[in-house]
């Protein structure tokens, strides 16, 4: 039994096992391979050494999207965490109606990037989008948005927060694993609604809080769509995020071994602030067990 | 005692409007969308925004697919999700029962190993893998959108189901052994019919992650009449920029399934958020 176990485990695994082999750890090997060549897939890979990197580092434009990709990221993170915490607050009042509210939060988070786009082409449109008509209204200067180069990164990071949904139900979820007691206990030695929030709320949410910052700059890193369909890499390359940059150097000018050492970079960089988000997790997240032995 | 009621009750009430002007402005773009998408190009453009569409252009709809093949990339994208999807649910739920419910040596370890592929950005693994299907000769087919989906679907399916796959009583497999059942039989007899929940959430996520991909279709397809509705819509975005009201029509064709789909499973969607805490 013990050992036809064993050989179904293996044999029923191996879906797992080979794909990712074939579709992750294979591809990641031949991309480091791949970075020290030059290759424009016509033809056969050159060995070039460190040419690639030597040239990247001088490269502004990779300079910039490395910048722009991390503004954006950080910034999407921290604006759609405290929108998808705030909403996650109201939702888990006792209110009726809740399932509706929950849906129409969400909504942004179903409808796919590409339609989402199209809608914030609109919203953005400098002469006949409603943000530029609302902002006429209040008597407000108008703004270019996404056509401005030093707007364009934050106008992405508006768009991000209103599509936080996802983020929104897992606060919720963990909103609604706090133990009920914790908060009794702060009533019954006097306490009100602020000192529930600073000391009880907020405590127990550090671990979702931490998750969800690692998950979501890992995600928010790899935007693709906004500058494929809504600014092209502009205005001056200030929406050129890292994985549109891969993307153009690899299929538009066939740099394949470039747009290797770019994604290798990139993975790096990735890993190195995983690593420093988990390494430094103990200063701000507070895990229960730990704490209570 | 009457001021404190009255005192909770304007608590309350500006709760509602608080919660209530929030949603508003979450859904507000999509309204927008949505009635857009039957007005004529001059009155979407009106300021302050018009919300009844005068005339009522229903026509937008069949003029959007006859002006642009939409209603092809419609069919393609069904192509692509069923055959990924078909593939995702069979070998991520073998897959999950191996990690969950059989012993075997190295089986945790390999799990960890497996799980950091959730950390691998898509975009460093895109070039060889394109590399490897152009040697295969399958660039502007649908075989790199649809085959990966057969090696386990993803590590983050492996991984949502496992973890349900673990709140089911290993009794129920022992019985089963007892009787001379194989693991395939116990997969299909009793975990299936046990883990329906947490297979559809897996199913609605796999179909969102599916069929609004824009990378995938926009590196692997060349030949337009292989478009997916995503790229079709993108470049529509780029070549029709005057015919708005195709182009909302033609946005609300490529949102509507994901939104029915949300619609009808919405607690699975929401449970599958929970149980992983994270996204599809």
């Amino acid at each position: 039994m013990k050992k036809a176990e064993a050989k179904w485990g293996v044999l029923l695994a191996l879906s797992g096992i080979l794909g990712f082999i074939l579709w992750n750890f294979g591809p990641m090997v031949a991309s480091f391979v791949l970075a020290f060549t030059d290759w424009s897939l016509a033809g056969t890979p050159k060995f070039i050494g460190l040419t690639n990197f030597k040239e990247l580092f001088v490269d502004f434009i990779f300079k910039k999207s490395l910048w722009v990709t991390f503004y954006f990221g950080i910034g999407s993170v921290i604006a759609s965490g405290i929108t998808a915490f705030l909403t996650a607050l109201l939702l888990n009042q006792s209110i009726r109606l809740k399932s509706l509210f929950r849906t129409l939060f969400f909504l942004p988070a179903i409808v796919p990037a590409i339609a989402n786009a199209v809608i914030w082409l609109w919203l953005f449109n400098p002469t006949f989008g409603l943000l530029n008509s609302l902002l006429q209204r209040l008597r407000f200067p108008t703004l270019n948005w996404i056509y401005d180069e030093y707007q364009v990164i934050p106008s992405l990071i508006l768009m991000s927060a209103w599509q936080m949904g996802y983020i929104m139900v897992i606060f919720l979820a963990g909103l609604q694993g706090v133990p009920q007691q914790l908060y009794e206990a702060v009533e019954v030695s006097g306490g009100n609604w602020w000192h529930k929030f600073r000391y009880i709320t907020i405590p127990m949410m550090t671990p979702t809080f931490f998750f969800q910052t690692v998950i979501g700059l890992i995600w928010a890193l790899q935007g693709f769509v906004q500058p494929y369909v809504m600014t092209a890499g502009g205005p001056n390359y200030a929406s050129t995020f890292i994985v549109f940059y891969i993307y153009q150097n690899a299929f538009r000018y066939g740099k394949m071994g470039y747009a290797c050492g770019i994604s290798i970079i990139f993975f790096l960089i990735v890993l190195g602030l995983t690593l420093i988000l988990f390494k430094t997790s103990s200063f701000w997240v507070y895990y229960e067990a730990e704490r209570g032995r | 005692m009457i001021r404190r009621k009255r005192k909770e009750f304007i608590k309350r009430l500006l709760l509602y409007v608080v919660i209530f002007l929030s949603s508003i402005i979450f859904a507000l773009p999509f309204a927008w969308l949505v009635r857009s998408s039957f007005m004529e190009t001059g009155q979407i453009f009106i300021l302050p925004p018009e919300w009844i569409p005068k005339p009522f252009r229903w026509q937008n709809y069949p003029e959007a697919l006859s002006v642009y093949p939409f209603g092809r990339y419609f069919l393609n994208n069904l192509t692509i999700v069923f055959l990924a999807e078909l593939g995702t649910i069979i070998t991520s739920t073998i897959a999950a029962f191996a990690f969950s419910r059989l012993r075997w040596k190295g089986r945790d370890t390999i799990f960890i190993i497996l799980l950091t592929s959730l950390m691998v950005p898509y975009a460093v693994t895109l070039i060889p893998t394109f590399i490897l299907w152009k040697t295969l000769k399958s660039i502007d087919t649908y075989r790199p959108l649809i085959v990966p989906a057969w090696f386990g679907g993803g590590m983050f399916n492996i991984f949502l189901l496992r973890q349900f796959f673990l709140t089911i009583p290993y009794e129920l497999d022992e019985a089963a052994y007892i009787d001379g059942a194989s693991p395939l039989q116990i997969i299909w007899r009793i975990i299936i019919p046990l883990s329906k929940p947490a297979i559809l959430t897996i199913a609605i996520f796999t179909f969102m992650g599916v069929w609004g991909d824009v990378l995938g279709p926009v590196v692997y397809l060349n030949s337009p009449e292989k478009y997916t509705l995503a790229i079709g819509l993108a470049n529509f975005v780029t070549t029709y920029v005057g015919q708005w009201n195709y182009l909302m029509a033609a946005s609300l064709i490529v949102a509507l399934p994901p939104l029915i789909l949300f619609f009808i499973g919405q607690r699975f969607f929401v449970q599958g958020i929970t149980l992983t805490g994270l996204r599809g």
